[in-house]
């Protein structure tokens, strides 16, 4: 497993226990009511979840598994990978932060959609080169 | 491939056939003039879609093909993953049957129910994270 999968992987096991935090917390309020704003943890928990478990997952899998390139960098170009991997936890960062302090149209969670797209691009820039027949 | 993965792959399937057979029900409700009692599952669909199928089934092929610790220990504490394993199908199911109550029965003291699924389900994702670290690693 190339070294950023690792990153990216591992950043989306903690997304997951996160994301599950959030959930019992949410959840917990639900049949205890000692936290009435439970409800704005819901798109925080969306976000993590979404993004920073599964979307994150699949990204750190498929740098790993997709098929490499004969020559070097066998992993394609890796810094483009690196900055899609910091821009999407730094987007994702400031989506939960923004759309709970303010809710989905907080500027904090807008500009954290502006780096998650720009994320996105430069993921899927990265791996498209990488979809290809084992030997071509 | 190992017994463990084929039962969190094989449970996230039923899972998937779950949510989609209820979600049908929901989405029919209104034309077909179904009881109203039905809308209360939807909340819990998305858990059944998220949680049930698709992250059972990536912690099934994890367990499975994620690099080997070492020889002698290659996937990490079998024991500790099949509680992990029950804990979030525990979680789930009791989530599935309290949520919808709750929601139609507010007085009713089912909230335990809900508390122990979440204790359940955090449980699980935190040991799902304890299981697989020492799995991420560079070959």
């Amino acid at each position: 497993m190339p070294v950023l999968s690792t990153w990216m992987v591992r950043a989306a096991l903690l997304s997951l226990g996160f994301g599950f935090a959030l959930g019992a917390w949410m959840l917990t309020a639900k049949a205890i009511p000692f936290d009435p704003t439970y409800r704005r943890l819901l798109a925080p928990h969306i976000e993590v979840l979404l993004f920073g478990w599964l979307l994150q997952l699949a990204v750190g899998v498929a740098l790993w598994i997709l098929p490499r390139f004969e020559k070097p960098p066998k992993y394609g170009r890796i810094r483009l990978a690196w900055t899609g991997f910091f821009l999407l936890n730094t987007g994702i960062a400031c989506v939960v932060i923004g759309s709970y302090v303010g809710g989905p149209s907080h500027p904090l969670a807008l500009a954290g959609h502006v780096f998650e797209l720009a994320a996105v691009l430069l993921l899927a820039i990265f791996l498209w080169p990488r979809v290809k027949p084992f030997m071509g | 491939m190992p017994r463990l993965s084929r039962m969190f792959i094989k449970a996230g399937m039923l899972y998937l056939v779950a949510a989609f057979t209820l979600s049908f029900w929901v989405v029919a409700r209104a034309p077909l003039g179904l009881p109203g009692w039905l809308s209360a599952f939807q909340p819990v669909l998305a858990h059944l879609f998220v949680v049930g199928w698709i992250t059972q089934l990536i912690i099934g092929i994890a367990w499975w093909m994620f690099p080997k610790i070492t020889k002698d220990n290659p996937r990490g504490d079998v024991r500790f993953a099949w509680i992990i394993f029950a804990l979030l199908n525990i979680g789930l199911l009791l989530r599935l049957a309290a949520e919808p109550l709750v929601t139609l029965y507010p007085d009713a003291p089912l909230g335990w129910a809900l508390i122990a699924s979440a204790i359940c389900q955090l449980l699980a994702g935190w040991g799902v994270v304890i299981l697989l670290w020492p799995r991420v690693k560079e070959r």
